[in-house]
């Protein structure tokens, strides 16, 4: 593969890179006992992905895909100035990664670093590298050769129609379960934060603002008003400290967990049934734009400054009783983690709007593969944040009242006792320093994340006088980036299930028709709003119970994903190289099948939702206890249902390749004609 | 100095791509109006009915 005048500098170089990669990810696997840089994590992911990119996704992409330059993408062959556009290829990477990149990578390996710093940074390199970028350039490449269709419609043609239906239904349910478990991130980092709910309330008259100037005094410069936008954020950040201080004002704007979720339920509804893209455009853009601003400055801040981390490498919960959630570190890491390695909801922006912007097939490794070592990276930055906590402080954030007690001193007793030192008097000046009333019982990753990232950079700018500004900015970070999640999700869904219903009557299919709009949005916010209501009320805090089932039915996602792309290796008549998506397939059906019994069938009551609800209902009934026994159960159900649907895509994928195999059916791909490129004649 | 000013320029096309003023500028160009209020409102309507089909990740 290493080809011309320079093979043995390239040889040098590339072997240097290898050498310095075992190197790191020798200290990362094997180091105990002290604390280690941060720069260790950096320097070995920075080697696998460059390993990764230059050897695996280009071998894919000339062993198996035989990317094409000269095949016309749909781009090229269909562009019409609105949803096929030929896109400079660095252009369509920037897009798909904004795309791809939300509050997953971010909250799920906080989560995980309950394990230690080892677990998730192995699964996110590993599971990056061999499983995640690979599905997303695969699903990429065969969306652009089918002109631009979805993975449902790929699902439908090439494994048939149940595949295709258990994919729509994946879709929706995953988008669901990720609203709820999203908004119920957002209820525990703002729950009794007058400072964090300011800020956020403060969005939507800067949106509004923003809407005015888009429309009333500069049209169209949308970037401009953005950093316009930003500025106003960061004042509202600053102003938040004299808002904490007030005793009237942090009385307005301290609320109860559900107080919070009825709120945010409100606008979920209000943002998908009510024509209001005067505030939700640009709080989308503003959102966007402290994303890609705050992800470039973690990055630059972690390599520059290169903190320590004092998490250990394991620590005693990989055994299954962590608080932050019960279970052993095979399976729930792998599934805690799920957009920092490999996420299912990717396979559907790899078939939505990237494949019509590709001018070249061959930029597809660059966009798919690339992005998603992108993302991964961010993930790494997330682990690196989680880690940088005394691990006393980092359990008492992410610990609930129901696991450590409900008393400060109760829970700091408790995580001591578990060989995290930490006091009361710690946590008390902690939470005084970032300018809250209590830093205890705030799980979700969100506050947990914007402790680290405010100690990260506190130690260089600002000092520890801005601490509270830091933690400030990264809690209206990642509060602003799940709102817009919340609110594009609720509109995403309710469409696909106004197109299911516009076949049973056909006005509902009809996007503009209200009384379909009303109904179908309150049917979608009635759906993530009662897994919200169940995580706000649960006692174990929501997390233990509801990220897992997010993270099963997004791995279940890139099941379905990674069936079809191995369908579609097979038919291409490299059934020989299959191992490459079969691998990851193996790998996630043992992930998230193991999970998934685990979830339903486990004895422990804090893993099984059955065992939990056998357990309660064996105690004092009333309505409360009815209402969590019901709740298990409805969740065991859900977790039964999604394995259900996948073992049919699985086992009609298996008949498809057996037969395929065998020389019984016909291995025919259904790809769109070959037709030749004028853009390579164009550019010479 | 032309590799900054292309890594510029790449840039610069890039954050219009995301932040959906390339996707103005074509609807411009597509329907031959002038900037103007009147027709930025009416391309995100346009926006607005397109994007309920894209998702965004987690």
């Amino acid at each position: 593969m290493l080809h011309g005048m320079n093979k043995p500098f390239a040889i040098l170089g590339w072997g240097s890179v290898g050498l310095l990669g075992a190197a790191a990810v020798g200290v990362v696997a094997v180091h105990r006992g002290e604390p280690i840089n941060a720069l260790w994590l950096v320097a070995a992911a920075t080697c696998c992905y460059a390993l990764a990119y230059r050897f695996y996704s280009r071998w894919i992409a000339a062993k198996i895909l035989a990317l094409d330059g000269l095949r016309a993408t749909p781009a090229e062959c269909l562009e019409n100035g609105r949803d096929f556009i030929v896109t400079n290829k660095w252009v369509v990477f920037g897009h798909h990664f904004a795309a791809i990149a939300g509050p997953g990578p971010l909250v799920g390996p906080v989560l995980a670093a309950q394990f230690g710093y080892l677990p998730g940074t192995m699964w996110v390199l590993a599971g990056a590298v061999f499983a995640g970028c690979v599905q997303d350039f695969v699903i990429l490449l065969f969306s652009v050769r089918r002109d631009g269709k979805s993975l449902t419609e790929m699902a439908k043609d090439e494994i048939g129609i149940i595949g295709g239906v258990v994919a729509y239904v994946a879709v929706i349910a995953i988008l669901i379960i990720l609203l709820g478990v999203a908004a119920l991130i957002v209820v525990n980092a703002l729950k009794s934060s007058p400072w964090g709910t300011f800020t956020i309330a403060m969005t939507m008259p800067i949106a509004l603002l923003m809407g005015v100037y888009l429309r009333r005094i500069r049209p169209g410069k949308v970037l401009e008003v953005s950093a316009l936008g930003f500025v106003l954020v960061l004042a509202a950040i600053w102003g938040g400290q004299y808002v904490s201080q007030n005793a009237m004002l942090a009385g307005v704007f301290t609320l109860s967990a559900p107080t919070l979720a009825i709120l945010i339920m409100v606008y979920g509804f209000a943002a998908s049934a009510v024509p209001v893209w005067l505030l939700l455009a640009p709080r989308d853009y503003l959102s966007t734009f402290v994303k890609l601003g705050t992800i470039a400055l973690l990055g630059v801040g972690i390599v520059a400054l290169h903190p320590t981390l004092h998490m250990p490498a394991l620590t005693r919960f990989v055994d299954g009783t962590g608080p932050v959630f019960a279970g052993k570190i095979f399976p729930f890491a792998f599934i805690t983690i799920a957009c920092g390695a490999i996420s299912g909801f990717h396979a559907l922006i790899s078939s939505g709007t990237t494949p019509k912007l590709i001018a070249r097939e061959t930029e597809t490794r660059m966009v798919g593969y690339g992005a998603m070592m992108a993302e991964s990276a961010v993930a790494v930055m997330a682990v690196v944040a989680a880690c940088v906590m005394q691990p006393g402080i980092y359990f008492a954030i992410n610990s609930p009242a129901g696991i450590v007690g409900e008393a400060p001193s109760a829970a700091a007793a408790t995580i001591s006792s578990w060989g995290f030192p930490v006091t009361a008097a710690d946590m008390q000046a902690l939470a005084h320093a970032v300018g809250e009333q209590t830093l205890y019982n705030r799980t979700g990753g969100a506050p947990a994340f914007a402790i680290g990232m405010a100690s990260i950079f506190s130690h260089s700018l600002g000092g520890e006088t801005l601490m509270a500004l830091w933690y400030h900015f990264a809690l209206m970070f990642e509060a602003l980036f799940i709102l817009t999640v919340l609110d594009a999700g609720t509109r995403v869904a309710r469409f696909m299930v106004q197109d299911a219903l516009g076949h049973v009557y056909a006005p509902f299919g009809r996007t503009s028709w209200y009384p379909s709009i009303l109904a179908t949005s309150a049917l979608i916010v009635a759906a993530w709003g009662y897994f919200l209501w169940q995580g706000v009320k649960d006692p174990l805090g929501g997390i233990n119970s509801l990220w897992p089932l997010f993270g099963i039915s997004n791995q279940l996602l890139a099941t379905v994903a990674l069936c079809v792309a191995t369908t579609i290796i097979i038919k291409m008549h490299r059934a020989k190289y299959a191992v490459v998506t079969l691998a990851p397939l193996a790998w996630l059906v043992a992930v998230t099948f193991t999970a998934s019994w685990h979830k339903v069938f486990d004895p422990n009551p804090r893993v099984g939702f059955l065992a939990q609800a056998r357990a309660l209902a064996a105690g004092p009934v009333n309505g409360a206890t009815s209402r969590l026994i019901f709740n298990n159960r409805l969740d065991a159900a859900v977790t039964g249902i999604l394995i259900a649907m996948v073992t049919l895509v699985l086992a009609e994928s298996l008949r498809q390749w057996m037969g395929i195999l065998n020389g019984s059916k016909e291995a025919r791909v259904k790809e769109s004609p070959f037709v030749r490129t004028r853009l390579a004649e164009e550019q010479g | 100095m032309k590799r900054i000013v292309n890594f510029w320029r790449i840039l610069v096309a890039a954050l219009q791509e995301i932040f959906d003023e390339a996707a103005y500028a074509r609807f411009l160009s597509r329907n031959m109006v002038a900037p103007s209020g009147e027709a930025y409102a009416d391309f995100r309507r346009e926006f607005e009915e397109a994007k309920v089909h894209r998702p965004k990740c987690c």
